[in-house]
């Protein structure tokens, strides 16, 4: 066996491992001891999340070996180290609170965020020379790590909204409460037809034309919106169902639009399969579970991880990533989309700061603010990487 | 100047205060029940007393969190609309713009280019909106940080008890020995807490660097911020490009021509040469365009010693010699040499031999054309002379007519005048890669017999003294948050009474980290957690 099947092997478990973790975490909520008290299901079940983390920490090392470089060079490595900075940053701030809720959902958060990853292409890439900085190491795992610990305080954020918010009345909160439940049934869509596609190994290809030159179009998925004027070259595939609007342009438009349009679709049917099974706002189903959320703490940990992650990500995702540039592309800022993305990020979190600290916006409008820092932060991970391709395009 | 007399002790503090800043009474008698607001520790802040001249209100606009955070947000939004479309400088640079917008993005890219977002953060309104939030940051610094800075200095020890009561984490102890007292304050003394005392009143403190956190990273930022503008001064900041091609010898652009560099050699090493490139071979397979893996310029670089005369032929010394990488600059005289581009196979000769077309198998003449610096007149014993006309290093037909795109002979064609020993007339031909074009009805006709290519490289010439003032900007921000995230500044006060004991706590941040610790000191003795009168109220 080599060594590349014993790391994407690693990966493997530790995606099992934080599943089964996910299940203890949620039978801590039945725990009828005081929240003060570490019970020994907590005890187990933060065992097994270090032991899940360990496991893709192996997985983490051992592609480096294979590689030679620290695997975080295109979208399938960088995210999945995304989501191993996520169960990271829970850990650290478990430790620190001791609120097994957190867990609850911070691990199906990284369990999602590592699916999503696994939906690109996995093989090795080789490093084009001005990837090939000891500073594009240290900056791009700095931003991922600073990023995980804003992401917990969406964590935080949103467990504090889903218990607080009244779900007796509809409202304008809880219709944006359920859109933030739909997004997670529009990841969990986006995972299910890539990898169902991908099983029965769907082909189809176009002909089109890209600035005048002749270009082909592979999809993976049946294709709803095909490129204009296209011709499909697949024997017994369907033909497009629609043509993809003329003003978006940018390489591959079209299989992004179409990716896009299948995973909403399939993020709203499942989503409205589970309003139907539930008969009521996915929000106010899991309400009555949040019954030990201490809102204060919450409270608390929202802005604590801000506190915390705010100066990692500055120091990740502007200042080393302006010494790699500077090493790279001899200037330090290039007002690329993906630096500038980083800029907003930063801009976002000192106003959630300054809002917090000297405008006394505490609880559920910082909880809100949270959210949105996690949409900034996704925002720059999935649409700048994918659409506003730039220098740092992984795909 | 108005003054707010204290009812308790009689200290006339400066209008504004909150807090007593003699006996630490709230002044805020109106609002008995409520927490008092421990900003700035009930100093009078600049901005929230004075309103009375033009310099009152700029100070006061400047110094709002409101304003400070709209304009946050305003540069925040601008920054976002400026990612929706390529920036100028990523679009393609032989387009132009106004057309390139247009044709790529429709009706909105227009409008885009019109608004001039495609140079959106060069804009002058751009530029205005980070130094408004500059001299915001400025301000707000001064406005807050000094009356921090003086009541942090000059706090009293000894509370008013509304001061304690009021305070978020409290209570009042009945019970409790001498020794629990003695035992707590030991406690606090392990945890390094700083403890001072008057009249038997305690202050126990810790961390109170970190409230300067906040103004330190301002300062950091404002050094940052202007630091970006030393790049307007002349001198502090050089950007210059040069082509160098193998084997020949340049002047370094941004050198007063003091410096020269010869490119002896460029390498380039691509992916899947070699065996340890195994491993990327699927990711090869689905990249069209080789990857590129390495390239280097094995440089020379030399100075010109020949003394000042105007048009003096320059007298090159060697003064260094080694790789450029990328990644891995050579600095030379405060400049930076960064490996950036390259050009591979570019022609440097073609040779070319003519023929009667009658007889297709001899050579009347050959002849090489240097394609960086092509002589005119080639003049031949025989008695053949041939000119070269016109020369296109990069040619291109655009609307009929031949024109060259740029300087570089990437793709040469060639009109030549070829006249025969003792003729007036000559015969013009066409060449150019896979064409040979006639005039009319030649006799003679030219061939491409042989060529030679070779790499250039493409280097860039920077200089910024900028870069220290930005770095120790960034280096102040960094110390600043962390100063002011990852510490805390607490206070206990412990304030005896007739029968009872009050004891208060106060932290900026982390009340989870405070409560917890208070725990920990009153280990062992009879005192009970303090009480979260913001909880309590809640419930
Ligand atoms: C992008 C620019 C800025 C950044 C990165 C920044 C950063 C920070 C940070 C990290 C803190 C500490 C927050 C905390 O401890 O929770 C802070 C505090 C503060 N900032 Fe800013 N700031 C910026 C701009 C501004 C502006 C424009 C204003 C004013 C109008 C302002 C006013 C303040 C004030 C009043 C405080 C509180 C100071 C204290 O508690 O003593 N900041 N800033």
């Amino acid at each position: 066996m080599d060594l590349l099947t014993v790391s994407n092997g690693l990966l493997y478990t530790a995606f099992i491992i934080y599943l089964i973790a996910v299940v203890l975490f949620a039978a801590t909520i039945k725990d009828k001891q005081e929240e003060k008290k570490f019970t020994l299901l907590n005890k187990v079940a933060i065992s097994v999340t270090i032991l899940g983390f360990i496991a893709q920490a192996g997985y983490f090392i051992t592609r480096w070996l294979v590689s030679g470089h620290a695997p975080v060079s295109n979208m399938f490595e960088f995210v999945t180290f995304f989501g191993m900075m996520l169960v990271l940053a829970f850990i650290i701030l478990y430790f620190m609170y001791r609120i097994e809720l957190l867990g609850l959902f911070a691990l199906p958060i990284a369990l999602l965020v590592i699916g999503y990853a696994s939906m690109f292409p996995t093989e090795l890439s080789p490093l084009v020379p001005s990837l090939k900085s000891h500073w594009l190491y240290i900056h791009v795992t700095t931003v991922a790590l600073g990023e995980a610990i804003l992401a917990v305080s969406f964590v935080a954020g949103i467990i504090y909204l889903i218990h607080q918010i009244d779900q007796k009345t509809s409202s304008a909160k809880t219709m944006w409460l359920e859109l933030v439940m739909y997004s997670v049934f529009a990841t969990i869509g986006f995972v299910l037809v890539t990898s169902v596609f991908s099983v029965l190994d769907y082909h189809a290809s176009f002909s089109y034309e890209v600035n005048g030159e002749e270009a082909i179009l592979d999809y993976h998925l049946p294709p709803l919106f095909g490129p204009a004027d296209g011709e499909l070259l697949t024997e017994d595939s369907m033909d497009a169902v629609m043509v993809t609007p003329g003003w978006m342009h940018g390489a591959e438009a079209p299989r992004k639009l179409n990716t896009l349009v299948w995973s909403l679709a399939v993020g709203f049917v499942l989503y409205q399969l589970t309003r139907l099974a539930l008969r009521k706002r996915v929000a106010a189903a899991i309400q009555p579970l949040l019954k030990k959320a201490n809102p204060e703490l919450l409270d608390e940990v929202c802005y604590r991880a801000v506190a915390i992650g705010f100066p990692v990500f500055s120091l990740g995702g502007l200042i080393f990533a302006a010494i790699w540039a500077q090493e790279a592309w001899d200037r330090y800022w290039g007002w690329d989309p993906k630096e500038v993305w980083a800029l907003i990020t930063f801009f976002f979190y000192a106003i959630f700061l300054h809002l917090r600290l000297s405008r006394g916006w505490h609880g559920e409008r910082s909880a809100w603010l949270a959210v949105v820092g996690f949409a900034i932060i996704m925002f720059n991970l999935i649409v700048v990487n994918l659409v506003l391709a730039g220098l740092h395009s992984y795909a | 100047m108005n003054t707010i007399k204290c009812t308790t002790c009689g200290h006339e503090n400066e209008k504004g205060t909150t807090i007593c800043k003699k006996c630490g009474k709230p002044l805020d008698n109106d609002k008995q029940g409520t927490l008092l607001n421990m900003r700035y520790d009930g100093s009078a802040i600049r901005s929230k007393t004075r309103n009375r001249s033009i310099v009152d209100k700029i100070w006061r606009f400047f110094s709002s969190v409101k304003v400070g955070v709209i304009l946050i947000a305003i540069a925040l939004v601008a920054s976002a609309i400026g990612t929706i479309y390529p920036q100028e400088m990523y679009i393609p640079s032989n387009v132009d713009p106004a057309d390139h917008y247009r044709e790529q993005y429709g009706i909105t890219g227009q409008i885009y280019y019109q608004l001039g977002f495609h140079n959106l953060y060069s804009s002058w309104w751009y530029m205005i909106l980070i130094a408004l939030i500059g001299i915001s940051i400025f301000i707000v610094s001064i406005d807050r940080g000094v009356p921090l800075y003086r009541a942090l200095k000059n706090q009293p020890i000894k509370r008013h008890s509304n001061f304690l009561k009021r305070q978020k984490l409290y209570n009042e102890y009945k019970a409790y020995s001498e020794d629990d007292k003695v035992r707590l304050l030991d406690n606090l003394k392990k945890r390094r807490y700083k403890l001072t005392e008057k009249d038997g009143h305690i202050l126990a403190e810790k961390g109170r660097f970190s409230r300067w956190g906040p103004y330190v990273n301002h300062l950091g930022l404002i050094i940052f911020l202007v630091g970006t503008l030393l790049r307007f001064i002349p001198l502090m900041y050089v950007d210059d490009f040069v082509w160098v091609r193998e084997g020949e010898t340049t002047v370094i652009p941004s050198t007063n021509q003091q410096f020269y560099i010869k490119n002896e050699e460029f390498i380039l090493d691509i992916y899947g040469d070699e065996e340890e490139d195994e491993i990327f071979v699927d990711a090869l397979q689905n990249t069209e365009a080789p990857v590129p893996k390495h390239f280097e310029t094995r440089a020379i670089i030399y100075e010109d010693v020949s003394k000042d005369v105007i048009g003096a032929e320059p007298e090159l010394k060697e003064v260094q010699r080694g790789e450029i990488i990328v990644n891995a600059p050579v600095e030379i005289n405060g400049l930076s040499l960064y490996q950036n581009s390259y050009q591979l196979n570019e022609f440097q000769t073609m040779s070319f031999t003519l023929r009667d077309i009658e007889d297709d198998d001899t050579d009347i003449v050959e002849f090489t054309v240097d394609l960086t610096e092509p002589e005119s007149d080639y003049r031949f014993d025989n008695g053949f002379h041939i000119e070269l006309h016109r020369y296109y290093p990069e040619y291109e037909l655009v609307d009929g007519e031949p024109t060259s795109i740029s300087n570089y002979p990437r793709n040469p064609g060639f009109v030549f005048f070829v006249t025969p020993p003792e003729s007036e007339e000559s015969e013009a031909s066409f060449l150019a890669i896979g064409q040979n074009i006639p005039s009319g009805d030649n006799q003679y006709k030219l061939h491409l017999a042989d060529f030679t290519v070779r790499d250039v490289s493409g280097l860039k010439i920077r200089k910024d003294l900028t870069l220290p003032v930005i770095g120790l900007g960034a280096f102040i921000f960094m110390i600043g948050v962390i100063q002011g995230m990852y510490w805390q500044h607490r206070r206990i006060w412990i304030h005896p009474n007739e029968q009872s004991l009050l004891i208060a706590g106060h932290t900026n941040k982390n009340w989870y980290g405070m409560t917890k610790e208070f725990e920990k000191a009153i280990d062992g003795t009879q005192f009970t957690i303090l009480q979260d009168q913001e909880q309590k109220k809640d419930e």
